[in-house]
């Protein structure tokens, strides 16, 4: 279980950006999540919760939107999503790959800010 | 999240959660790659035999190559003072509750040490199937153990340590008739997770694979080296 240390990561990095950003008060952080992140989102929403009291971010909102698997089929000449994160196989043609394209991160990818930003 | 920039309020950032960890074991990479010493990351469950087959690893690297280890556990210098036997250097780092070992540890821990005098340095894990596959220390390869009692199917149960591996080592193999160990299940599963990764089998009771495991080291170093050189 290390959500624990994600979420205080994410925490730190989140009110870096929306300093750098010129948001005083987040209101929502979005979040994209591969499913081969490692990461259990029921645990990391339950982390955040925790870590992010009594820090700049508090009362924010984490929105999580999973990422799944892109592999690139060495066949098919072409990107491909998978239906689920295994077989390592593209679906199309069940050709094996192990070329991951996408599903493996845990990025920050945008920040709202509330109603005195606007 | 396309529909997100219509809102004026929403700012995008784009940034990796661990990105901290990312910079740091790039920059420790670099360090490495310019003084020679080639790195290599081994994650298993407790009890896999990591400690073991590396004692066994350095004793025997130790004859040509100036080597060392680097051991995470959550408690004790215990293996730390296994690993010593080898005549490797050797250092713990002991992470308290951490449930895995992150970059900054590793850059901490070496902080000291003249790397350059150094060929193998080994980062021997905290035993954990999870959380050792998101943070990067900055090693050229990753290694997962398995030993011949955990199941055939376990790759396939931590998908997320085994698709970042490079390397997968069977450890216990000795002991594979007597658990009825399903060679092929295992390689299938293995090959699900990760196709084409390179498999090793090895003991470090009765010594099986672990020249061969070594002379592939010594291979990736010498093609690290070479790739380093054309930088």
């Amino acid at each position: 279980m290390h959500e624990l240390s994600i979420a205080q990561s994410l925490v730190e990095l989140a009110a870096e950006a929306a300093e750098n950003s010129g948001i005083k008060k987040v209101k929502a952080l979005f979040l994209k999540l591969g499913v081969l992140s490692g990461v259990v989102k029921e645990a990391l929403e339950f982390s955040f919760d925790v870590v992010v009291q009594g820090t700049s971010l508090e009362g924010a909102k984490l929105i999580i939107e999973d990422v799944p698997v892109t592999i690139f089929c060495p066949n098919c000449q072409e990107e491909r999503i998978l239906p689920e994160p295994l077989p390592m196989r593209c679906p199309t043609c069940g050709t094996k790959t192990g070329q991951v394209l996408a599903g493996r991160e845990m990025e920050l990818y945008a920040l709202e800010g509330g109603e005195e930003n606007a | 999240m396309h529909d997100l920039t219509l809102n004026p309020r929403i700012v995008e950032i784009r940034q990796n959660v661990l990105k901290k960890n990312d910079l740091l074991a790039r920059e420790l990479r670099k360090r490495f790659q310019n003084v020679g010493v080639y790195v290599v990351n081994l994650v298993s469950s407790p009890g896999a035999g990591k400690t073991t087959l590396l004692t066994e690893v350095l004793t025997r690297l130790g004859k040509r190559y100036r080597t060392a280890a680097l051991v995470g556990d959550l408690a004790t210098e215990n293996d730390a003072d296994r690993l010593r036997q080898s005549g490797a250097k050797v250092r713990q780092i002991t992470t308290g509750t951490v449930c895995h070992l992150e970059a900054e540890m590793i850059e901490r821990t070496l902080q000291d040490w003249e790397l350059e005098t150094f060929d193998f340095l080994f980062i021997e894990n905290v035993g954990n199937l999870v959380c050792p596959a998101s943070y990067d220390l900055g090693e050229n390869q990753r290694v997962v153990l398995f030993s011949v009692t955990e199941g055939e199917d376990k790759p396939v149960k931590y998908p997320t340590i085994v698709n970042s591996a490079d390397t997968a080592i069977i450890t216990k193999i000795d002991l594979a008739e007597a658990v009825d160990f399903q060679r092929k299940r295992f390689y299938e599963a293995l090959n699900e997770v990760r196709p084409g990764i390179r498999i090793h089998e090895v003991s470090a009771r009765t010594g099986e694979g672990i020249d061969e495991w070594i002379s592939q080291l010594e291979a990736d170093k010498s093609a690290f080296i070479h790739s380093s050189g054309s930088l």
